[in-house]
């Protein structure tokens, strides 16, 4: 640390976030899949014992991941390593700092451990991410300290539909808070279930007041880009990379797709580059209701 | 290809779109009233008269370069003397040489050895403020993101900032690098700064 430096502040923890813009962040559960990631041009990778689709797969109960995988990722990459907390379980967050860790995601893929509340993200110096579903959840969490928004999708699903949803709901309810009169803000904030303060920014900028990206579903590079065009300011790859066959490739792909989502030309050389088929995908309608992820920690 | 403001000629500033925090670049430049666009293809880095290398990560954006055919039009313009200011990760893909890391590709444009995240990890980063005499006695806010510093300078490298005893801003001739992030900041010396840069070499061409 620099000498008379303010470290943890909103600024240099949003900040880390915006740096991040315009990449792709994917998951892995080796040092080896670290490495692959990088090499594909990933501006960081997500350490996890067990990626969604298998986490769905075996049941039980999904807790932050071993330690000594998330230390040998770091020790393998030069990006910044992010690694998972069950919603609601500080100390989970409170280890993951002490080992250094770059970013947190309090992550509903993991088996919630607090059924009403969230981690006061404000009392770490480490940055936060968390999913949300529209406006009202994203700026729950941010009021909770969250320095990145994501999409909760349908993590592990294969299937790009939530994550679409998702993301329209929270551009569709942005639209109508910039364009109502102020008077309306507060019933507003109240029925939303957010700081009256921070619609009245999200009103003022017509965004939301950190970065967000798309996650929960992208498993090929048309995936990206139309999620880049909806208004992703990036992209999580979860199963979607080590569950299709040729990962190298795949995320290589997803990676050019999200640079050049505007132009098809780029987006069609990524999707013949792929030499290999995507992760077999799950219809939402037929996923159990007590097995959806995207339900948990509202 | 340039803009025109009150019957002087306004440089047109291009930020490098792979990755990174493209966005806060243009809106500095476009609330200091200056002409802003993203460079993405080199097409697009044919029309400005000078280029920010936006924050981000090194990895990354290094190997887009390569692979989006970028790096030679990018180096023949640099080194024939486009103003180029890199920040953060921009100034570690501008510089000859990583410390501890010869295998990461860089254009080696900027005679500096830079040690990435010289400060430690996240949880290091800081605001903190700095003086910088070129712009004047007001302190400028550094807003440092897993931030590198400049660990040795060339003969031909003036260092317009340090911080604990490291170079965090560099100049050699047109080339401008920053450890720290102006873009993430209300404050706009720094980029009306770059743009006079700018001005002058277009003027000059």
């Amino acid at each position: 640390m620099v000498a008379k430096g303010s470290t943890g502040t909103e600024k240099v923890k949003r900040g880390l976030a915006q740096m991040l813009k315009g990449g792709v962040i994917m998951d892995v559960t080796t040092p080896e899949q670290a490495v692959i990631a990088q090499e594909a041009g990933a501006v960081a990778v997500m350490a996890l014992e067990r990626i969604p689709a298998d986490i769905r797969t075996a049941g039980g109960v999904a807790r932050m991941s071993d330690l000594s995988i998330v230390q040998k990722i770091m020790d393998a990459v030069t990006i910044p390593v992010m690694a998972k907390v069950r919603i609601g379980h500080f100390a989970e967050a409170q280890v993951l700092e002490e080992i250094g860790i770059d970013f947190i995601d309090e992550s509903e893929v993991l088996t919630p451990a607090d059924d009403k509340y969230h981690v006061d993200k404000h009392a770490f110096k480490v940055p936060f991410v968390c999913g949300a579903r529209d406006l009202g959840e994203a700026l729950r969490r941010i009021a909770e300290g969250a320095a990145m928004i994501r999409t909760k999708g349908e993590a592990g699903s294969g299937n790009i539909v939530e994550a679409v949803k998702h993301m329209r709901a929270v551009r569709d309810e942005i639209a109508i808070v910039a364009a109502v009169p102020p008077e309306e803000l507060v019933a507003r904030a109240r029925d939303l279930g957010v700081p009256h303060a921070l619609l009245k920014e999200v009103a003022r900028t017509k965004r939301l007041p950190v970065v967000n990206f798309c996650a929960g579903g992208v498993s090929t590079p048309a995936d990206a880009a139309l999620m880049m065009q909806l208004g992703a300011e990036g992209i999580f790859v979860g199963s979607g990379i080590f569950k299709s066959s040729n990962p190298a490739k795949f995320a290589k792909a997803i990676v050019e797709a999200t640079t050049y989502f505007n132009d098809p030309k780029s987006v069609a050389d990524a999707c013949r580059s792929l030499e290999g088929t995507a992760m077999p995908g799950l219809e939402i309608s037929k996923i159990p209701q007590d097995e959806l992820l995207n339900v948990r920690g509202v | 290809m340039r803009g025109e403001t009150s019957g002087k000629m306004a440089p047109i500033v291009g930020v490098l779109g792979l990755q990174g925090d493209v966005v806060e670049h243009l809106d500095a430049l476009r609330r200091s009233g200056l002409s802003a666009v993203e460079v993405k293809t080199r097409e697009s880095l044919a029309g400005v008269d000078g280029l920010i290398i936006p924050g981000g990560e090194s990895t990354t954006v290094a190997k887009l370069v390569d692979r989006y055919a970028l790096r030679e039009p990018l180096v023949d313009r640099i080194t024939a003397g486009m103003p180029t200011w890199g920040t953060c990760m921009g100034m570690i893909v501008l510089s000859k040489e990583i410390v501890g890391m010869p295998d990461q590709p860089t254009l080696g444009v900027l005679e500096i050895a830079v040690r990435r995240n010289a400060f430690g990890r996240q949880v290091e980063s800081a605001e903190v403020p700095l003086a910088i005499p070129a712009l004047g006695p007001q302190p400028f806010p550094g807003v440092f993101i897993r931030a590198p510093w400049v660990e040795r300078a060339g003969p031909g490298v003036e260092v317009l900032c340090v911080l604990d005893g490291k170079g965090v801003m560099v100049r050699q001739g047109n080339i401008v690098g920053t450890s720290f992030h102006p873009e993430l900041t209300r404050d706009g010396r720094l980029h009306r700064w770059f743009a006079r840069l700018c001005g002058r070499a277009a003027d000059a061409a």
